[in-house]
């Protein structure tokens, strides 16, 4: 029974997120450098080498 | 299951080409949305994008980081990534099953009566080629006298920037098609090459050449939400072999990076051998034995 109680647990995987949480660390210094106004500017532009004649 | 995840799909599609007011502006969006990371392949140059492409603003900052670092600006791509990054940690190549226009836009050929055919399996590793040089390092590294490079795999090879960006521009604002010339000639081939490809081979882009899905193949043991084998439940019956759009045989290899968690073989399987997890934790709770434990008790 208890060996039985043992197979049945499951193990909740910690490296997701640790993962996730180091990429939100990267994201905000992203932020902080003020990468998201450049995102910004470069998306609303038409990208002419994305179209195939830039 | 299917239907719910082709239901996903289309909103997926819809919110991230959610601006319908570009055939009265004739131009794109560039509205605030544009600052939030597009899960799957999605041209930022296509009228109707809200988000932004990660592989095309990637390759921009990449290509551009001299000149930003000459003006004091550390634009170095660590935003982009961490929004790569949180999307590949979370659900990993779950978002091509789930989420991508471009592989919607497979799917739908896909359907066109044909002979079907596979795909090579070396060939699946090009995309972490294309991903490394076209992406990282050629955008990186090959630079003008200026110090500005190009995002090679936008330029060269990207079929969704050609269909959903290309074309609709074109036809909107004619005073782009005096710029086409041998490269638009090139992304041409390229998309009808993969669209025709895509009738007879199930998903060849996603499998071949698509560095996003190469990213978010990276992170295909640490992904919050996988599938998972219960190798008790399993007979080995090979039912999900024949179901799986990117051709992996999840009986054997479990852990497969080309796994897009479509759910094809948890639908297939009839003994309940495959199921999705959450950190570990299944989502449904399979009740009693397994009918393939139950078969390997029972006497011959």
């Amino acid at each position: 029974m208890k060996s039985k109680g043992k197979k049945n647990q499951h193990k909740i995987r910690i490296m997701p997120f640790v993962a996730i949480f180091l990429f939100l660390l990267l994201g905000i210094i992203g932020i902080s450098l003020g990468e998201p106004s450049r995102v910004l500017e470069q998306a609303s532009q038409i990208c002419l080498s994305c179209i195939g004649i830039g | 299951m299917e239907l719910v995840r082709k239901w996903v799909q289309a909103v997926f599609f819809l919110v991230t080409n959610g601006y319908w007011n570009f055939p009265v502006t004739r131009g794109i969006y560039q509205g605030p949305l544009k600052v939030i990371c597009s899960p799957g392949l999605n041209c930022y140059s296509c009228p109707a994008a809200t988000t932004y492409c990660p592989l095309g603003s990637l390759q921009q900052l990449l290509a551009g980081i001299r000149l930003a670092i000459a003006n004091g600006q550390f634009f170095i791509g660590f935003y982009v990534v961490a929004g790569m990054g949180v999307i590949g940690a979370f659900v990993g190549r779950m978002v091509c099953g789930w989420a991508c226009p471009f592989g919607l836009f497979q799917e739908l050929l896909h359907k066109i009566p044909s002979p079907k055919f596979g795909i090579w399996q070396p060939l699946r590793y090009l995309k972490y080629v294309f991903l490394l040089f076209l992406v990282i390092l050629l955008p990186l590294l090959a630079v003008d006298e200026f110090g500005l490079g190009d995002p090679w795999f936008c330029k060269y090879i990207c079929p969704a920037g050609t269909l959903e960006a290309g074309f609709p521009l074109l036809l909107m604002q004619p005073g782009l098609r005096s710029g086409l010339g041998l490269l638009f000639l090139n992304k041409l081939f390229l998309l009808l090459l993969f669209a025709g490809w895509a009738v007879i081979a199930s998903r060849p882009f996603c499998r071949t050449a698509c560095p996003l899905g190469a990213f978010y193949a990276l992170f295909y043991k640490i992904k919050l939400v996988k599938l998972h084998l219960d190798p008790e439940r399993c007979t080995n019956c090979a039912a999900c072999h024949n179901v799986c759009p990117m051709g992996v045989r999840f009986n054997e290899s479990p852990d497969d990076m080309e796994c897009i968690s479509c759910l094809a073989c948890s639908k297939a399987c009839k003994f309940n051998a495959i199921n999705l997890e959450i950190g570990g934790l299944p989502l449904i709770n399979q009740p009693g034995p397994s009918p393939a434990y139950r078969m390997k008790k029972t006497p011959a």
